[in-house]
């Protein structure tokens, strides 16, 4: 398999602040790679490494296997999808969507054809003639993708482009990204701070923190089996225990990951009090305190909800409890 | 503190006032417009179109004396080789001055705009309108002696042994002349510099509003940053750029101390409106030549809404 992206050791540093601090990625071609992380840890910058808008302090980016270095953006085979979509607001939605081909010199009758099939493909066909300000947030968001897809780009980048959606136009497009993402095989990747999207979207999933990979795997991998305490705390928000907790219950020392839905309340197990608990929908979420550890525990419809100071037990199956590596 | 709802200690005739234009927010916007609007319409219109009617009398060639007919004998008057001569000179003068000052203020406000933070924002601004709050006479005759035989400007081309090369370019008709001082190039330097601020603020403003993020997804589209000036960065900072060009445009169409001072002896329109108002006692025909300014600001505008350079705002 042909790898379309690969840090090697890439940093980008801001003056003292170190926004990517020794990065290493290797994406596959026609891979749907999610980078995820909060705000500040780096992830942007990677992605804007890779489109060319920003420069490493050290290490090494591959596209294609071509080195990157002092390639400007405009050299670049890659296409970006931006945070605030970007579209060229004097422009007509065709002329945006055409802009790339208008300057890669095709006949406008050309540019005009791809352009209106790629407003097909993102399902917003007949808008060629309105202003982006005409349009909605989703609709945007559409015309965006349509603008950097009709370059056939070798890998497309997305900068977190859902973030502005509302959730249900949000569920719908992860869908159709997905869907879209099959049916060209282009090599996506993906920046997002939203843990769900990364999961049900993404066929590899990077976590960022602190300008740094913390672990990379497919989607069940890091939600069921994190290497560090952050990954279980930020994908999903497990409970996590401390190495002398872990030492106790399993002989192993390092931290160990439960995941809140595995938690089960019951008449055996360890002791517990109930700090409160809340309604969220699907479950009914409560707050416990094992001997000084918080944990949360997430009840299905229809069991018991305790009351707040309750004293009860909790228990767990032994394959739910994660013991991480040594040293995390 | 009263347990009640509804606070009712608070009398007098300045609540009660405030309470009405609070339920009438269409009455405080009548009264805060009203003043303007009468000062706008009345004083400055009406003086306006005071001057239009001035244009269509003429006066008697013989007497002297204002005939208030209406007529179109002044304006054919306009058009007289003597006269349409001043109006194209200015007209030239203005576009030169106008594009001069695009050139040099895009460099400066786009510095301004996407780089300047902080303290170099506040001494760019201090930069551009420090100029403005000195009198306008005071610099334009530190400009003359800039300019003059015995200047500052002809003492460096000495001091560089390139006076050949001055002394070359002030032979060439019409833009040299005996010194910078008295020539149309050393008007146009003047003008240049004298409304240089009233085009950087307003491109600053536009390119200002430009996100970032714009000029990258260009580049990004495969744009060299010379094809994302064209077709990016410069039809969105036209309406700024089209702003500024009616202040260069206008003001020096409509100037008449700059010419006086440094430049030829030919006239330009304001110097002509100046002397026919004055000395000549020719109303009828300054305020023609004071129409022509406006007729030409009108006509650029409609070529510019034409052109679509509004269309970015």
């Amino acid at each position: 398999m042909t790898t379309a992206v690969r840090f090697t050791g890439v940093s980008r540093h801001f003056g003292a602040v170190r926004a990517v601090d020794g990065v290493d990625i290797e994406i596959a071609e026609g891979e749907f790679f999610a980078m995820l992380g909060p705000s500040g840890s780096g992830k942007t910058t990677c992605l804007r490494l890779i489109a060319g808008f920003e420069q490493p302090t050290a290490g090494e980016i591959a596209i294609f296997g071509e080195p990157a270095q002092g390639i400007p953006p405009y050299k670049r085979h890659v296409n970006t999808v931006f945070q605030d979509y970007a579209l060229f607001p004097h422009l007509s939605v065709i002329d945006n969507v055409a802009y790339g081909l208008m300057i890669a010199g095709q006949p406008k009758a050309d540019r005009h054809r791809a352009a209106e099939e790629a407003l097909e493909m993102v399902a917003l066909p007949g808008y060629g003639t309105r202003k982006p300000s005409e349009l909605s947030g989703g609709q945007r968001q559409r015309v965006a993708l349509a603008r950097a897809l009709v370059n056939r780009p070798k890998v497309l980048l997305l900068d977190e482009p859902l973030g502005a959606l509302d959730l249900k136009l949000r569920e719908q497009m992860q869908e159709e990204l997905k869907a879209l993402q099959r049916k060209l095989g282009i090599t996506f990747v993906f920046v997002t701070h939203d843990q769900g999207e990364a999961l049900s979207m993404a066929d590899r999933v990077a976590v960022f923190n602190e300008g740094r990979i913390v672990q990379v795997g497919k989607p069940q991998d890091i939600y069921y089996r994190p290497d560090v305490p952050f990954v279980a705390d930020f994908v999903g928000s497990s409970n996590v225990f401390p190495p002398e907790l872990t030492a106790k219950l399993t002989g192993q020392r390092a931290h160990a990951a439960l995941r809140p839905e595995a938690v089960r309340l019951g008449a055996e197990g360890h002791p517990a009090t109930v700090r409160g608990s809340s309604f969220i929908g699907t479950a009914t979420r409560v707050a416990l305190d094992m001997d000084g550890i918080a944990m949360i525990a997430l009840l299905p419809k229809g069991a018991a909800v305790p009351e707040t100071g309750a004293q009860v037990h909790v228990s767990w199956a032994d394959e739910d409890l994660h013991v991480m590596g040594p040293g995390a | 503190m009263s347990d009640a709802v509804v606070e009712t200690g608070r009398k007098g005739w300045l609540t009660a006032f405030s309470d009405t234009l609070w339920r009438k927010p269409r009455l405080l916007i009548f009264l805060l417009l009203a003043p303007p609007a009468l000062w706008l319409g009345i004083i400055y219109l009406g003086s306006l179109f005071a001057l239009l009617a001035q244009s269509f009398f003429s006066i008697d060639e013989f007497s002297g004396v204002i005939v208030y007919e209406f007529t179109l004998k002044t304006y054919r008057e306009l058009f007289t080789p003597a006269n349409f001569d001043i109006i194209i000179r200015t007209v030239v003068m203005a576009a030169a001055v106008t594009l001069a000052s695009v050139a040099i203020s895009f460099p400066i406000a786009y510095y301004a705009a996407r780089y300047a933070r902080g303290k170099w924002k506040a001494v760019f601004y201090l930069g551009v309108m420090l100029p403005l709050w000195s009198s306008y006479l005071v610099k334009v005759y530190s400009w003359k002696l800039i300019l003059a035989k015995e200047g500052i400007l002809n003492w460096l081309f000495e001091a560089l042994h390139l006076t050949w090369l001055l002394d070359a370019y002030l032979a060439i008709p019409v833009i040299g002349g005996n010194s910078l001082s008295v020539s149309w190039t050393g008007t146009f330097l003047v003008f240049v510099y004298v409304w240089l601020p009233f085009m950087v603020l307003p491109i600053q403003a536009a390119l200002e509003r430009i996100p970032a993020s714009m000029l990258e997804a260009s580049g990004d589209l495969g744009a060299t940053p010379a094809q994302s000036f064209r077709h990016v960065l410069l039809p969105l900072a036209l309406p700024g750029v089209i702003a500024g060009s009616i202040f260069t445009f206008s003001l020096t169409l409509g100037d008449y101390i700059i010419p006086q001072i440094v430049g030829s002896s030919r006239r330009f329109i304001g110097q002509a409106v100046y002397a026919y108002q004055g000395t000549a006692g020719n109303i009828p025909l300054a305020a023609a030549f004071a129409v022509v300014p406006i007729v030409i600001m009108g006509v650029y505008l409609w070529i510019a809404k034409r052109k679509g350079a509004f269309d970015a705002l």
